[in-house]
């Protein structure tokens, strides 16, 4: 009787519930990091180009995604645009979209800040060999970067798997939110239910970020070596 | 010096760059795409919900929605012939989500107030609730002057205390935090009853018989209706209408027994809770 909470786990079909739930936050991280690194990437090399206008929008741009809280965006994109603007795009196409352009103002400051601490020489002298601009970031500039990117580029993944909990507050049916459907609906029987529930939902999240961290490290650690 | 000069003028032009969005913003047509005929020709209905308030609206075991307020949600789908699209929403999106476009219709335990009204409409209510005195079985408290002289348990920011706050009826009230609380202080012995929403009352009596709801109303009727988007006055006809059908033909008094009566036990009947 000590540990009857444990029963809520395995009744029914309430394992793979809580499996698709995590399942939804894995998907919406998932496309949210490949397009926001992506254009992360784009927008953090345009931030070092000497351009006044450009760098003032991107860096409002920045700014606006680091200081406003994902929550009010969420909310921002989910329920307020649509009301104004007569567009109306589903929960997980908004979380989508709201963590893409998140993760690529984050991104873009992450790359700009890798790029600027390419050393000045490595960059004379690519134009010294006639590498046009492009081809100075795409040869020179971005592979010395890369190493300099992946500790706080894993750093944000991590982050966006954990705030896909947020999402519950749009109706997306994520993992954190099927945990607390399990939870009240046998909150009579299973007082203790929350216990087990949210204890495995730390392990499904954990299992989820901790790759990452060991695909980082090796990364790393491969850069080093190549060094 | 230089810098936060910079600074402001990019918080400025952030402030203005809003000002502009909510220019441009125009209210969406009300009832456009959700008006009856909209919903009818798209061939479902998007119907809010709750995943969290058993028995009202929960999932099971199978990830199955059931309860009192997904019994009439389905019924609504039958009845328009469409098919029923749910999206579960928290206590505090529910008039966002109307005023979104995000759903047509609001099934979720919603009890309408003069707040809510000003923003959203609701159809005919099909749910009341009240305040309720629960007292044990041996010491029964059924009218409200046996409350004279008498200790009173209440749980804070709830309709009860603001009810008897206002007026005490001639008894001393204890207020406490929590609902866990005011029920052992209650079992402890340290006042003759206690107050709180009838629908939990009802709930917990189930678990506890020696305890009677004795006042099983009190004060005014709370009632629980459908919430619909101000202006979409096609579905809120409907919707009336379909109450009053479904309160005809004894539907609310099926749902009670199927839903609710096996939380609420047989203190009980579906005079107490449904609208007649």
């Amino acid at each position: 009787m000590a540990h009857s909470g444990i029963n809520v786990l395995f009744a029914g079909q309430n394992f793979s519930r809580l499996l698709g739930g995590l399942w939804i936050s894995a998907k919406i991280s998932i496309v949210a990091l490949v397009i926001g690194i992506l254009l992360g990437v784009l927008l953090g090399a345009l931030r070092t180009v000497k351009n006044p206008l450009l760098r003032t929008i991107l860096r409002l741009y920045l700014e606006f995604f680091r200081i406003v809280p994902t929550v009010v965006l969420l909310f921002l994109f989910y329920y307020i645009l649509p009301k104004n603007f007569n567009v109306n795009l589903n929960a997980q196409a908004v979380a989508m979209l709201v963590f893409a352009l998140w993760v690529a103002a984050e991104m873009s400051d992450i790359v700009r800040g890798a790029l600027i601490s390419v050393p000045q020489h490595q960059k004379e002298a690519g134009l010294a060999i006639g590498l046009n601009g492009p081809q100075l970031y795409r040869y020179v500039l971005l592979p010395q970067a890369v190493g300099l990117m992946i500790p706080a580029t894993i750093n944000l993944m991590t982050r966006v798997i954990k705030t896909t909990s947020l999402l519950l507050l749009i109706s997306v049916m994520d993992v954190v939110n099927i945990g607390q459907q399990i939870i009240e609906a046998n909150r009579q029987q299973y007082p203790d239910g929350a216990f087990w529930i949210y204890g495995l939902i730390f392990i499904l999240y954990f299992l989820l970020c901790y790759p990452l961290s060991a695909w980082a490290r090796r990364l790393e650690q491969r850069q080093n070596n190549n060094a | 010096m230089k810098k936060r000069t910079r600074l402001i003028a990019a918080f400025l032009a952030l402030v203005t760059l809003f000002g502009l969005f909510a220019s441009f913003a125009q209210p969406a047509q009300a009832a456009e795409t959700t008006s009856l005929s909209a919903i009818k020709k798209r061939g479902t209905i998007k119907i809010a919900v709750f995943g969290d308030l058993p028995p009202y609206g929960w999932v099971d075991k199978n990830g199955k929605r059931q309860g009192y307020d997904i019994a009439l949600a389905k019924q609504v789908g039958k009845d328009l012939g469409v098919k029923v699209k749910y999206v579960q929403v928290n206590a505090d999106s529910r008039v966002d989500a109307l005023n979104s476009n995000k759903v047509d219709l609001v099934l979720a335990n919603f009890t309408v107030t003069p707040e809510r009204k000003q923003v959203i409409s609701f159809a005919k209510a099909y749910m009341k609730v009240s305040i309720g005195v629960i007292s044990p079985k041996s010491k029964p408290i059924t009218k409200v002057s046996q409350l004279k002289g008498k200790d009173l348990i209440v749980n804070k920011g709830t309709t009860a205390e603001q009810y008897f706050t206002k007026n005490s009826k001639g008894a001393t009230l204890q207020k406490y935090d929590s609902k866990t609380q005011q029920f052992n202080a209650l079992k402890n012995g340290r006042a003759a009853a206690l107050a709180d929403d009838n629908s939990y009352l009802y709930a917990w009596v189930k678990n506890n018989p020696k305890y009677t709801v004795g006042i099983k109303h009190l004060g005014p009727n709370q009632y629980i209706a459908p919430g619909i988007k101000k202006g979409n006055t096609s579905l809120l006809k409907w919707t009336n209408k379909e109450i009053t059908k479904l309160n005809n033909n004894g539907f609310f008094d099926k749902n009670y027994n199927q839903n609710l009566k096996p939380y609420f036990g047989s203190d009980v009947t579906a005079k107490d809770i449904v609208i007649k």
